[in-house]
């Protein structure tokens, strides 16, 4: 009976959320099978640990169990996350006016935008995808990572760099878009 | 602000997550520096070209359902991890063994308390003697006369009751009645000796009660005598002294045999 009682509070509390989830387990897996299995995995464990919960938000709370769930996974699994494809150093530019970003950026289409956020290093991903993508705070996101506060907004920020120089990259080198 | 403090939280300032002092310090910042008020605006616009690209990923329709199907399964092996199995067993087992023991202990007392169908008759008897002095229902036909009673029970029995009255050896007959005992409905013939009413119950032989030929028998204080004769059952039953209940019998037995 109590069981009963607490997977419909569960369901009620935590299923809302599988969208955010799912995209979270997407990104960090950025396959659809493996994000399948760690959303499963993830709900199973949240499910277990239903009543540490105590009334708080359940989205941050549900998502930082998905990441936890991802990252023991993928040690299970002996994924290493290969080397980014995208060279800090090669494209890093400290001249950001010399970047015709503004005028680029605007043409980029969803693809392109896809690629530079599934090359990023998957602990800039996924602060770019809690921020971005779920709307989350940086209270909200170093409660999910268990970090400090500061090191949520330098690797935020060092994440949107890093997306707009590979964009500006990506133009320069197919010169898809008028300069 | 210098340039660099403002780059490190110019992401801060986009997500409006910086607090006024240092908002209204960038502000005036990126209206004085071009350098850093453009990249802002790159910052902004990899911010706008995120959002207007619904990149987000929506979890596919049965993997709710799989979600569901998952749960409950998960459920319903909490419900017996909580209940581990060897412990279960060992406790069913226990008490099957405890309910087994108390329904043996239970029949076997049963049987072994369980009234002997000829102590059942007799506290019939015995109980239909006191509810005879009890509820005024003495007779159902009063008559010291022997030749009125007798032929009273006719059609009401399917056997014929030996009347006989005694007056004169001191216990005068007073009536008789009819009463319901071991499931047929017998005669009963009431006799007095000076205060103490006599019952005699006369009853086609009752092969409960056959082991009692001329057993006197004592129960909560009143005496039973019980006897068998030509296919009847007599049993006397008062709170007379034995011997008088005996000299009764005695009398009783003469004029039985000699009419």
């Amino acid at each position: 009976m109590r069981d009963q009682n607490k997977l419909r509070r569960f369901e009620q509390c935590v299923l809302p959320h599988l969208d955010a989830a799912y995209n979270l387990a997407r990104w960090l897996t950025r396959n659809d099978q493996d994000a399948d299995d760690v959303v499963q995995e993830a709900c199973l464990r949240a499910y277990k640990f239903f009543d540490s919960l105590h009334g708080n938000d359940s989205r941050p709370w549900l998502l930082a169990i998905v990441r936890n769930t991802y990252y023991t996974w993928r040690q299970q699994q002996k994924i290493y996350e290969t080397a980014t494809a995208f060279d800090e150093e090669l494209h890093s530019t400290d001249d950001e006016s010399a970047n015709p970003e503004d005028v680029l950026l605007q043409h980029l289409h969803k693809q392109v935008l896809k690629e530079a956020l599934e090359n990023l290093p998957v602990e800039f991903r996924e602060v770019i995808v809690l921020r971005e993508l779920e709307g989350l705070s940086y209270k909200e996101i170093a409660t999910i990572l268990a970090i400090p506060l500061g090191t949520v907004m330098s690797r935020l920020a060092r994440a949107r760099k890093r997306l707009q120089d590979y964009l500006a990259h990506y133009q320069n080198k197919e010169s898809l878009f008028e300069l | 602000m210098n340039c660099d403090r403002v780059q490190s939280l110019i992401d801060s300032y986009l997500d409006g997550e910086l607090d006024l002092v240092n908002n209204l310090e960038i502000e005036k910042h990126l209206r004085e520096c071009s350098s850093c008020a453009q990249s802002h605006k790159n910052r902004q616009l990899v911010h706008d070209a995120i959002q207007s690209s619904s990149l987000s990923y929506k979890a596919p329709p049965e993997l709710q359902k799989r979600m569901r199907n998952a749960l409950r399964q998960q459920k319903n092996a909490d419900m017996l991890r909580f209940l581990p199995q060897k412990v279960a067993w060992r406790w069913l087992a226990a008490a099957t063994l405890l309910v087994a023991i108390v329904l043996i202990t239970w029949n076997v007392a049963a049987i072994l308390t369980a009234p002997s169908a000829n102590e059942t008759l007799i506290q019939e008897l015995l109980s239909s003697h006191i509810r005879s002095l009890m509820v005024n229902h003495l007779v159902d036909v009063a008559s010291q006369d022997q030749h009125t009673v007798k032929p009273w029970f006719d059609g009401k029995l399917d056997y014929a009751p030996p009347v006989v009255d005694l007056a004169q050896q001191g216990f005068p007959l007073i009536g008789g009645r009819l009463d319901y005992l071991d499931s047929r409905t017998t005669a009963a013939l009431v006799y007095k000796h000076g205060n103490h009413i006599i019952n005699l119950f006369i009853l086609p032989s009752a092969s409960s009660l056959s082991s009692y030929q001329n057993t006197s028998l004592t129960r909560q204080g009143y005496h039973l005598f019980l006897w068998h004769k030509s296919g009847m059952t007599f049993c006397a039953i008062s709170d007379l002294e034995e011997s008088q209940l005996q000299h009764f019998v005695q009398l009783l037995q003469q004029q039985l045999a000699s009419s």
